[in-house]
């Protein structure tokens, strides 16, 4: 499948979140030594770092800690320093007397096109979608999905969400069309909107949900990582709550692909990620979903599943990493990869360890271990 | 008054741990340092006006959710961190 996307090169930089602050990785030209920083903001709860691409020197961090309310950080000069937000996302105040909503956190940060320089989105716990115009300092509820009584009834309550409360994430900008977006929430589905978020509509058929609940209803979707492939934007793949999908666009059915993944290891996981120029190739970080969710890797045997033809097989890429015993996992936003030739391939895993591999899961390193619980990492090249 | 601040807020205020300022009330006080220290209120308190969940205002040794308590120039305003288990 042709792709317009050309490789990148040069050192990359990991920004990693975590349970007790942030992190960067940064490498050498050739990806293959690994300088660790100094943490930043030690004991913040750090749930995503990300960086501009359209300058590679902003960085915005979602932070919080177990007091404090939430905030975001922003960086101008690739992470030497760090300013705060002043007006970070907010739900409206309510009348006196009526229940109004609190964001916890800040889960999820996405830049927005490349023609809105500054402009940035974000995701919350409970689940808002916010917009900055002003690089980060001041951000605004967008659209009208946090106010809507059908969309609050779709994000469902505390209890309808993912443990430590429900999500929206996976905030998708079309490269082709600032004003066509996706986004996830968890619960909630999968929607999307192509007049700049003035209407969103659900894009959930196809989907399976938690055997016996209605799948017609938003509510009872749990997508847990939605990407969109840099070289082909009409294809899309999501691993969720029951199993792994693609979709092709325009069709508005996604297609469940993770009932090609071994039986013994199933379609149950948090990440996904999306080759920088292969439409046909992704990777999946496949977690015991069985039983009581024990969210550890399969058996204790750690390993990524990779497709090249947009998901009719699978292949196993576990090289380097230990054989059994390792009873990690790898969070939502913590897989990721670069745009080189071949491309990078990064996990940070819940027990605080970096791998990395230069040749497309081949074959993996660890580049960083004893941080606290890795819950975010991303590449970035950040300028000088 | 005298407002005594947390160490887990002490980055906004240049490390002072006791902060005097005039005000009627707890949200006057509050509004006071947010503006001498930007920020600050929302660790605090949320959108709604509440105190966040981990987060104890005591008025000298009485604690209050209200934000709208009255507080006299000689009292003792306490920003705490609440014991949350742990």
């Amino acid at each position: 499948m042709p792709s317009s996307v050309t490789a990148t090169s040069g050192a990359v930089t990991l920004l990693v979140g975590t349970r007790k602050g942030a992190f960067l990785l940064r490498s050498d030209g050739s990806r293959r030594t690994w300088r660790l920083s100094a943490p930043i903001f030690l004991g913040h709860i750090v749930h995503h770092v990300v960086s501009d691409p359209r300058d590679r020197r902003t960085i915005l961090m979602a932070a919080s800690t177990g007091h404090l309310g939430p905030t975001i950080f922003r960086s101008t000069d690739a992470g030497k320093t760090w300013t705060e937000a002043t007006t970070p996302p907010a739900f409206p105040k309510v009348p006196d007397g009526e229940k109004g909503r609190s964001v916890g956190h800040i889960f999820w940060l996405t830049p927005c096109h490349a023609n809105e320089p500054n402009s940035w989105y974000a995701g919350t716990s409970p689940q808002g979608l916010f917009r900055s115009d002003d690089g980060g300092l001041t951000w605004t509820p967008f659209s009208y999905i946090n106010i809507d009584p059908q969309y609050i009834e779709w994000m469902g309550t505390v209890q309808d969400g993912t443990p430590d409360g429900p999500k929206l994430h996976s905030i998708i900008v079309d490269p082709r069309n600032p004003k066509h977006l996706y986004f996830g929430m968890s619960g909630g589905g999968v929607h999307e909107s192509t007049d700049g978020g003035k209407t969103f509509k659900t894009l959930i058929q196809g989907l399976d949900v938690v055997e016996g609940f209605d799948r017609s209803t938003p509510t009872m979707h749990d997508p847990h990582c939605i990407r969109m492939c840099p070289g082909y934007p009409d294809r899309l793949y999501q691993q969720n709550h029951c199993g792994i999908y693609r979709i092709d666009r325009p069709s508005n059915e996604w297609v469940r692909i993770g009932r090609n993944m071994p039986k013994k290891v199933g379609d149950i996981g948090f990440p996904m990620v999306v080759h920088p120029r292969h439409a046909d190739i992704a990777w999946v970080f496949p977690m015991d979903g069985g039983t009581v969710w024990p969210r550890v890797s399969p058996d204790g045997k750690p390993a990524a599943y990779v497709t090249k033809n947009a998901g009719k097989s699978w292949s196993r890429q576990d090289k380097g990493f230990p054989r059994s015993n390792a009873w990690w996992t790898v969070k939502r936003q913590a897989m990721t990869g670069d745009a080189h030739d071949p491309a990078g391939l990064y996990i940070g895993t819940t027990q605080g360890e970096v791998w990395a591999s230069r040749n497309e899961g081949a074959a993996w390193t660890c580049i960083a271990r004893h941080l606290p619980e890795i819950y975010s990492v991303e590449a970035a090249l950040l300028g000088r | 008054m005298t407002v005594h601040i947390p160490s887990a807020l002490q980055s906004y205020t240049a490390q002072q741990r006791e902060i005097e300022v005039t005000a009627a009330t707890v949200a006057e006080a509050l509004s006071e340092l947010n503006r001498r220290y930007p920020g600050f209120r929302f660790r605090i308190v949320t959108e709604q006006d509440t105190v966040r969940p981990h987060m104890r205002i005591f008025v000298n040794e009485t604690q209050t959710f209200q934000l709208n308590a009255s507080i006299q120039q000689e009292d003792h305003v306490y920003i705490v961190c609440a014991l949350s288990g742990g």
